[in-house]
């Protein structure tokens, strides 16, 4: 709430109803990762064979899935109040990781998964994914005007 | 009580199975915490910005959601750990 004497604002119950950044920012990163998805599961499928493909497809499916939950958190929470969102961020932290670790533990006894490949993967396909989008967003705060172009 | 019996009855292989499951799921919590106390930060932070200057509220919001994202990778770290030792 806005005090128009003062121009206090209480931060828990501000609310932001701009356009959501982070949505646009996942959608890159879901248009990159599958742009790029083809590669590592080759190059998983080099390394540990058939399972290395479908373990790798995998966890790229469940980083993916991480990132448009996350976004979508924060989008449809930040328009109710500032104060939901950081608790839905928190909470959502929690409740994603339970959620990954689910669908990890599911199929840990599946014949088609390569434990080593599903793990690498999601490290690879988060932390490139956050990197390359890095770059953009980057070079997009530090110079307004001149907004690289998308894929 | 029954635990302990049951530990006690744990064969050499066994026990290292056991230990190991045990420190995979201590070393995954312990994983997890770091990033959980990062985001509350970020977060508070965050929105103590957007209610100070709500005409940034995009770009701070944009860099909290990187922020996150990147916080969370050290937990799906810990995570990774945790399969290849513990499952």
């Amino acid at each position: 709430m806005t005090n128009a004497r003062t121009r206090q604002v209480e931060p828990m119950l501000a609310r932001d109803d701009g356009p959501a950044p982070e949505v646009s920012i996942s959608k890159d990163m879901i248009k990159r990762g599958l742009f790029v998805a083809p590669l590592l599961v080759a190059l998983c499928g080099v390394i540990w064979g058939l399972d290395g493909v479908w373990s790798s497809m995998y966890a790229i499916a469940i980083v993916l899935v991480n990132f448009a939950l996350a976004a979508g958190l924060v989008a449809s929470t930040a328009r109710i109040s500032l104060g939901l969102m950081m608790g839905a961020v928190l909470f959502g932290y929690l409740i994603r990781l339970a959620l990954i670790f689910l669908a990890v533990f599911l199929v840990r006894d599946a014949d088609w998964i390569s434990l080593p490949a599903l793990g690498a993967t999601i490290i690879v396909t988060h932390l490139g994914l956050l990197l390359w989008e890095l770059k953009f967003v980057a070079i997009s705060l530090a110079h307004p005007g001149l907004k690289p172009a998308r894929p | 009580m029954e635990a302990f019996s049951y530990l006690a009855a744990l064969t050499g292989d066994e026990e290292k199975a056991a230990q190991a499951a045990s420190s995979a799921g201590f070393a995954y919590g312990l994983a997890a915490i770091g990033p959980g106390i990062g985001i509350g930060y970020l977060v508070g932070k965050s929105v103590e910005a957007m209610a100070r200057q709500p005409e940034a509220a995009g770009m701070v919001r944009t860099t909290m959601f990187l922020g996150i994202a990147f916080t969370e990778a050290l937990a799906l770290i810990g995570f990774v750990v945790f399969i290849l030792i513990g499952l």
